[in-house]
């Protein structure tokens, strides 16, 4: 039998990636975000999802690849990585599709600027290629705090 | 046996019944004539070696029961109360926790007593003219308690034994709905009587006969019958529900003494049924998670009400007002009872504390006695569960640092014995807890050298500090006076982490202290964690939430009234000169165009907040009003951030950061 997984796909920008469907928890409409300072850029803010505060990243600022423009499409993919739930802005959420594994190429190393430790591999569908994201990688906690700590870094010697 | 079921029961009155030994055991100490005390630490160590040995802990056990001897010993009057008894006592009890914390991690609790275990015994082993007898048996719980005979009843089950008969205790249960009881007993003695002979039962014979006892007697009796052949004949009886039924292996001998003897075993049957209906108020356990949930179900109401809150405001709707003024006062009652139901009385922390002093006390050769007053103050119970480990460093910090050895004590024309007073009381909305002691209090000159030597600040600088400036100093990391680093304490970690974990419980600990009247640590806590009485403030398009416990006032300050000092903006309050923070800046909200520095405005809004003596300004757009907030959590996954202490949902469904006021000023 062939390994089918159950895709999500999304568009940033005009280029169409996908997470498995199992990672997602619901997609929403993007509500009201509040700013929390001294957090890394990509990190736009938390939201109230019923009662539970998430924090919400801009995946495109993530991938390096744009900064979110928000407009009726924009959802927010509500996502579970370890056991941390975070909120990940799209242009659009389109579909969900199976994927058998045999479609599933190895990224190349480098697709549309998103670097290649950030995808799990690249699938060939009709309307185009398909990215998949890895979640873990694209969410990595320590390197999320690296990154808060080298901006806390330059804040202090800057300010000496 | 499948015991698991049981096992959280087993550790949770384990625990219990093991702080119940050592209270009891410092307060025979005090008084050890008291025979009430020893009967206490009895029937505690009597249940728990019963649980134990239900559920299958051997170990646990065997340390109990040689415990049960030395204490039967003592109640006897054939043992004096030394401190020898009372330190081997207190070690077993501490190898016994250790053994119970060891099951609740997941082990089997299983540790070599022996030494114990011959130490108890060699306790126990004084000669004495007048021997009787005590059955061991084979633990079975508490159903089979140990019964005593006299000279008669050992010589003949001594002879039985030898003449190749066996010894068996019976427990014959009658049912619930029996109405002839004493008939029914009278048959079963009917039953026995063509198999052997009864040597003894409990309750005595006379009371059997006229139907005085509840549904179990204790028989036993002599016979070369089998265990089997002797329950089957009982249970074929109308009106019997079971018949447990033991072998009698072994007969040990220990010294008894003779004339006490048939008043030890009534007081043994008392402290058995005691044991059983000890219930004095009607409680249930509940597991604390049902609690949690409930909290969190209620938080989400008091979200709803919020919400509700502001759709009266601006509707208008008279009616629709009034109900929601009540159902702010009916959730402000059920948020009184919510809170007293995750309260826990602080004894359960200050409980540790008798038995730590004491054997601190001991290793550095202090006399200290140690006074508690308010334990039965009540504290939510994540408070509890953080607040003991600071509050160890604490009385430590005073055992090794604050009193002196009794000599030095003396010369000074002190009381040799140094007194450590742990108090605790409600305040406001806040719990206090304060250790006091009547040591040396703190050394100006010590703490000012340490201070420079580790490179704090110059010796020049030192001089214009106040006294409660260098007390602060003691709760910098890596700080200690003690010349020598100690088991205990004195090496400089310690304090910081007490004020920190303190603070981070949104509590503040101060300092006050006199040289050689000894010193005070008061720690403010809050007496609750989860909800929060907030000022809203307005900041760029956000509101947030200031906790109300560390404003001091709010102002409305003309421009001119903001001077410069230093690069530092400051305004006069009250006499004062005091720092301001843009929180605009702070927060780094302050990238876009069309906005002017705070600082410009004609009338700046300011919150003054308050850290121990410390004033600061934040400067934010406009206040908004106060407002009850659910505190929560920001999540792990933004790590921490320095002056945000969490989050809340708003009336409408927007999240607001509560600013953490503490990490503001400087």
């Amino acid at each position: 039998m062939e390994d089918l997984s159950k895709v999500i796909v999304f568009m940033l920008k005009d280029q169409q990636y996908g997470v498995n469907l199992q990672q997602v928890l619901s997609i929403e409409r993007l509500q009201a975000i509040t700013h929390v300072p001294q957090t890394s850029s990509f990190i736009k803010g938390v939201m109230n999802l019923r009662g539970d505060i998430i924090p919400i990243i801009d995946l495109m600022e993530r991938l390096s690849v744009g900064s979110m423009v928000q407009d009726d499409s924009t959802r927010v993919l509500i996502v579970e990585i370890d056991t941390y739930k975070i909120g990940l802005v799209v242009d659009t959420a389109t579909d969900v599709i199976d994927l058998e594994s045999s479609m599933i190429e190895p990224a190349p190393s480098i697709i549309g600027g998103v670097k290649s430790e950030y995808i799990k591999g690249v699938a060939k569908l009709e309307g185009g290629l398909l990215v998949l994201l890895d979640l873990e990688h694209v969410l990595n906690v320590e390197e999320q705090r690296e990154v808060l700590d080298v901006v806390n870094e330059e804040k202090v010697s800057g300010g000496h | 046996m499948d015991t698991t079921h049981y096992l959280e029961m087993f550790l949770d009155e384990s625990r219990e019944h093991l702080q119940a030994v050592n209270e009891q055991l410092l307060k025979l100490e005090d008084q050890p004539q008291d025979l009430k005390i020893v009967n206490e630490i009895f029937r505690s160590a009597h249940t728990l070696k019963g649980m134990a040995a239900t559920m299958g802990f051997e170990d646990i056990a065997s340390l109990t029961h040689q415990m049960e001897n030395v204490l039967d010993l003592i109640r006897n009057n054939e043992l004096a109360v030394s401190t020898n008894v009372i330190d081997v006592c207190f070690e077993a009890v501490s190898v016994l926790e250790e053994m119970v914390r060891e099951i609740s991690e997941g082990g089997d609790g299983k540790q070599d007593v022996s030494l114990l275990v011959t130490k108890l015994k060699q306790m126990g082993k004084q000669p004495n003219d007048n021997p009787s007898l005590i059955l061991s048996k084979k633990d079975k719980g508490d159903f089979f308690t140990p019964i005593q005979f006299d000279e008669y009843q050992t010589a003949v089950m001594l002879q039985a034994k030898e003449q190749g008969y066996q010894v068996y205790q019976l427990i014959v249960r009658l049912s619930d709905d029996c109405l002839l009881k004493g008939a029914r007993i009278f048959m079963v003695f009917e039953a026995l009587d063509g198999l052997g002979e009864v040597i003894k039962t409990i309750p005595l014979v006379d009371e059997l006969e006229e139907g005085q006892f509840e549904q179990d007697v204790t028989i036993v009796f002599v016979t070369n019958d089998s265990e089997n052949t002797i329950q089957q004949k009982i249970i074929n009886i109308t009106d019997i529900q079971s018949v447990g039924c033991t072998a009698i292996e072994e007969i040990e001998t220990i010294p008894k003494n003779d004339l006490k003897r048939d008043k030890i075993t009534e007081k043994q049957k008392d402290s058995y049924s005691v044991s059983i209906n000890h219930s004095p108020t009607k409680t249930i356990r509940v597991n604390t998670e049902r609690i949690d949930h409930l909290m969190n179900l209620f938080e989400e109401m008091v979200i709803d009400r919020g919400r509700l809150e502001d759709i009266a405001q601006t509707e208008g709707n008279h009616e629709l007002s009034e109900a929601v003024e009540h159902l702010t006062r009916v959730s402000q009652d059920l948020q009184n009872m919510m809170l007293s139901l995750r309260m826990v009385p602080i004894e359960k922390v200050f409980n540790r504390f008798p038995k730590m002093v004491r054997g601190l006390a001991k290793d550095l050769e202090k006399k200290i006695n140690l006074q508690i007053v308010g334990a039965e103050t009540e504290l939510d119970r994540t408070v509890i569960d953080e607040i003991g480990d600071p509050l160890v460093h604490l009385i430590r910090n005073s055992i090794d640092h604050g009193i002196e050895p009794p000599e030095k004590r003396k010369a000074q024309g002190k009381p040799e014995e140094g007194t450590i007073l742990l108090r605790a009381f409600h305040s406001g909305n806040h719990v206090m807890i304060e250790i006091q002691d009547d040591g040396a209090g703190i050394n100006r000159e010590k703490v000012i050298e340490k201070a420079v030597k580790s490179g704090l600040f110059s010796l020049e600088h030192a001089e214009s500090l106040i006294d409660a400036e260098v007390n602060e100093l003691i709760f910098s990391s890596g700080f200690s006076t003690a010349d020598q680093v100690s088991d205990l304490s004195g090496r400089g970690v310690g304090l910081d982490v007490v004020r920190t974990k303190i603070e981070s419980l949104g509590g503040h600990i101060l300092i006050d202290s006199s040289p050689g009247e000894g010193s005070t640590f008061s720690i403010q806590l809050p007496l609750t964690l989860s909800i929060l009485s907030t000022l809203l403030v307005s900041l760029q398009d956000d509101t947030y939430a200031v906790p109300l416990s560390s404003i001091e006032e709010t102002v409305l300050l003309p421009k001119e009234s903001v001077f410069q000092a230093h690069n530092q903006s400051v305004m006069d309050f009250r006499n004062k000169i005091i720092p301001l923070v843009d929180l605009r800046k702070a927060f780094e909200l302050n990238n876009q165009l069309h906005d002017h520095p705070l600082i410009e405005k004609e009338t700046i809004a300011i919150v003054i907040v308050r850290k121990g003596d410390k004033l600061a300004g934040l400067i934010v757009d406009s206040f908004i009003g106060q407002k009850e907030v659910v505190l929560k959590s920001l999540g792990s996954y933004l790590g921490q951030i320095d002056s945000i202490s969490g989050a809340t949902i708003l009336g409408d469904g927007r999240v607001s950061l509560i600013i953490d006021p503490n990490t503001l000023i400087k």
